[in-house]
């Protein structure tokens, strides 16, 4: 990664906020933790356009005439921040390069996996494959919330969401989540991580200057929970997202230039009970006759373990 | 000096960007304005522009990544045709409400289906209250000039909008034809330096695009909008009078083609107004008092400019190159009709629709339209107003 500064938490936590209080986002939401410790990650001196795609971050931190940003800031639609980000990026190379701008400007683009698993698949995907200098940060809470709770392909199987209800002849979401990380990996763009808010948040601050500061483009998919949607109570966000990862449900990794590093390993095996449990959106997995969709679940979280673990070269804190 | 050149209407879009030598362009290919991008792509290639050439996925991107460009401070530009302006169509509306003055070059094309890749208006008119400029080009010299006059009336100041420079499909797309050509410094003069007073990539002030308006809000931003698209008419004007003056070339909001003691008149856009023109000569080498209005500035329409210029007129055709699915009139019989019953005019209409998916349209079906059009005016009567000319029936 070249010459990125040693990690100082005291230091890095004690940057000025480049998202403001004062925004929209409900308590204890994930999105907005998110959010504040990547932007974090930007030198202090450094400016940054901040991108964003459609979702309860934009309508709740961009509301007229109120902005919760320091930074220059662009919502254009809801599947689209890839492409908008990428323009933003040309305009930059070619303003730079007629002499019209000198200083350093960092382009950083949110979407929640709605925006980025789903509809703007596409545009994301584009991005990354031309390679501008960016990075595609998702906050994953694994469902459409600022439209209530419906699923999307990031939502865990079983889970109960608004468009996948449990009922007498529905289990909740038919499907296993998709695997974006690893789909952006095999775009072969140099920095792609894996990360969610644990270790006193040093795995999020590292990948997010990693992908910051890594030229060309990132990606970068953070496991944030929505109190709303997961059904937990507020105070329980940093236990879901440990349980989390020690059940192997969200491994933290990271791809650099093509190298696969699983960055933890659990030092002993957790049953995904101990992470579902937490949660009221899997309720119905609990009930004696349904013993089955918790094996079927712990069965897919082994198997995707077994394969990030054989794909990793390496076992290494970021 | 100006250069005489024989360029088809694509290659006379690529000259006048290079000329140009916008910052960005960010297009996707789809006929028939796939050569624009290659030609643009070939400038970057050799040097010839300084601009970033981002080859973006699809035309959505496109116009997405041009909003980010013109954003951040960019001069920016795409193009495309017929279902890539559909993919756009979300985006056109946030181009043109976030006051962003890119430009479109769009070289018209029938939507689908059935699929066709040949000229009709169907998707620019479309497009019609998306919140863009439109100026519709009659041949390639028009075609040339109407681009370069483009940033020009989008960036003023009064405006801030998005400019759609249209031409038709294949028919001056790809026909090639004399053209003059304006020298280099004349473009770059006349177009001048970009410089917005707000962009993302001011280090000095930071800026916030894109922000979600509540009811308190909305209707305020969307009157503002609608009050600069109002504003383009005059500043269209007022750009053309300077064009003249480098090009010797004059242009109006439309044009008037012997229209002056004219009883029966045409009103057309693009490039059907060529062969509606020898239709005139030749009814007029007759005797017939016949004329031509060519619609040049479409969005904002010149309503009451046209019912003024059809003064005297005893019968009008209004010529629509696509079909509206309304069972009542297309976007120009629609226009022209209120125009014509505000002015209190009653000189008498009739809304044809007619050259879909490139259907040819001939010197003499347009003299069948001004026959028509006579019959109209001797009986004083319409009987049915919402028209097809050309179709197998």
């Amino acid at each position: 990664m070249g010459c990125l500064p040693m990690y100082n938490f005291k230091e890095f936590v004690g940057r000025e906020d480049r998202l403001a209080g004062g925004h929209r986002m409900c308590a204890g939401c994930g999105g907005t933790i998110a959010v504040r410790n990547v932007l974090k990650a930007i030198k202090p001196d450094d400016k940054a356009v901040i991108g964003n795609a459609t979702g309860c971050l934009e309508v709740s931190s961009f509301m007229y005439p109120y902005t919760a940003y320091k930074d220059s800031y662009i919502h254009n639609a809801f599947e689209n921040a890839g492409a908008t980000l990428s323009g933003v990026e040309g305009a930059y190379n070619v303003l730079k390069r007629k002499g019209k701008l000198n200083d350093t400007f960092k382009f950083i683009t949110f979407g929640g996996d709605g925006g980025t698993y789903d509809i703007g698949f596409q545009s994301l995907s584009g991005s990354m494959e031309r390679g501008h200098d960016m990075v595609y940060v998702c906050y994953d809470n694994g469902a459409y919330m600022n439209t209530g709770i419906q699923r999307s392909s990031a939502t865990p199987m079983f889970a109960d969401t608004t468009t996948t209800p449990v009922g007498s002849v529905s289990s909740g979401k038919p499907q296993y989540r998709k695997d974006l990380a690893a789909i952006i990996a095999e775009h072969k763009v140099p920095y792609v991580a894996q990360t969610t808010f644990v270790q006193n948040f040093r795995d999020l601050h590292i990948k997010s200057e990693k992908a910051i500061y890594t030229k060309g483009a990132s990606f970068l998919n953070i496991m944030a929970p929505c109190p709303r949607g997961w059904r937990y109570n507020t105070w329980d966000i940093m236990e879901i997202c440990k349980l989390a990862v020690e059940t192997r449900y969200w491994p933290l990794f990271e791809v650099i230039d093509g190298v696969w590093i699983l960055n933890y390993e659990p030092k002993k095996y957790v049953p995904i009970e101990e992470w579902l449990s937490k949660q009221g959106r899997f309720k119905h997995m609990f009930k004696p006759e349904n013993e089955w969709m918790i094996e079927a679940f712990q069965k897919e979280v082994d198997r995707r373990w077994d394969e990030l673990t054989k794909r990793c070269d390496r076992v290494a804190g970021a | 000096m100006a250069r005489k050149d024989r360029l088809s209407g694509n290659e006379a879009v690529a000259e006048a960007l290079r000329q140009i030598n916008p910052d960005v362009m960010a297009a996707f290919p789809i006929t028939p304005s796939t050569e624009i991008p290659q030609y643009f792509s070939k400038l970057v290639a050799n040097g010839q522009v300084d601009s970033e050439f981002i080859p973006v996925e699809s035309e959505h991107s496109a116009m997405s990544a041009v909003i980010g460009s013109q954003s951040a401070g960019a001069r920016s530009v795409t193009a495309t045709s017929s279902a890539g302006l559909a993919l756009m169509w979300e985006e056109l509306y946030l181009a043109a409400s976030n006051r962003l003055p890119c430009v479109l070059t769009l070289v018209n094309r029938a939507l689908s289906g059935p699929i066709n890749i040949n000229c009709d208006h169907s998707d620019s008119m479309g497009a019609r209250d998306a919140g863009w400029i439109q100026i519709y080009a009659e041949n390639n010299q028009e075609v040339y000039d109407n681009l370069v006059m483009a940033y020009r009336i989008g960036e003023h100041k009064d405006v801030m909008l998005p400019v759609m420079i249209c031409q038709d499909g294949f028919i001056t797309s790809h026909a090639v034809e004399n053209i003059e050509l304006l020298e280099d410094k004349k473009v770059k003069d006349f177009v001048g330096e970009y410089e917005p007073e707000n962009y993302l990539l001011n280090p000095e002030c930071s800026m916030a695009v894109g922000p979600y308006s509540v009811s308190n809000y909305y209707f305020e931003a969307k009157r503002a909008q609608a009050e600069a698209l109002k504003n383009a008419k005059q500043v269209t004007l007022d750009v053309a009078k300077e064009f003249a003056q480098i090009s010797g070339r004059e242009y109006g909001l439309f044009e008037e083609y012997k229209m002056d003691d004219a009883e029966l008149a045409v009103v057309i856009i693009g490039s059907a107004a060529g062969t509606t023109k020898d239709a005139v000569d030749e009814l007029r080498a007759q005797g017939k008092k016949v004329g031509l209005i060519k619609i040049r500035l479409f969005r904002p329409f010149p309503a009451s400019e046209i019912a003024e210029a059809l003064k005297g007129v005893k019968a009008v055709a209004l010529m629509d190159r696509t079909e509206s699915y309304n069972d009542n009139c297309g976007p120009i019989g629609a226009e022209v009709t209120t125009a014509l019953y505000r002015a209190k005019s009653d000189c008498l209409s009739v809304n044809y629709v007619y050259g879909l998916g490139g259907r040819d349209v001939r010197v003499k079906d347009m003299i069948g339209i001004f026959n028509e059009l006579e019959k109209i005016a001797e009986s004083g009567e319409v009987t049915d107003p919402y028209r097809y000319m050309g179709v197998r029936e």
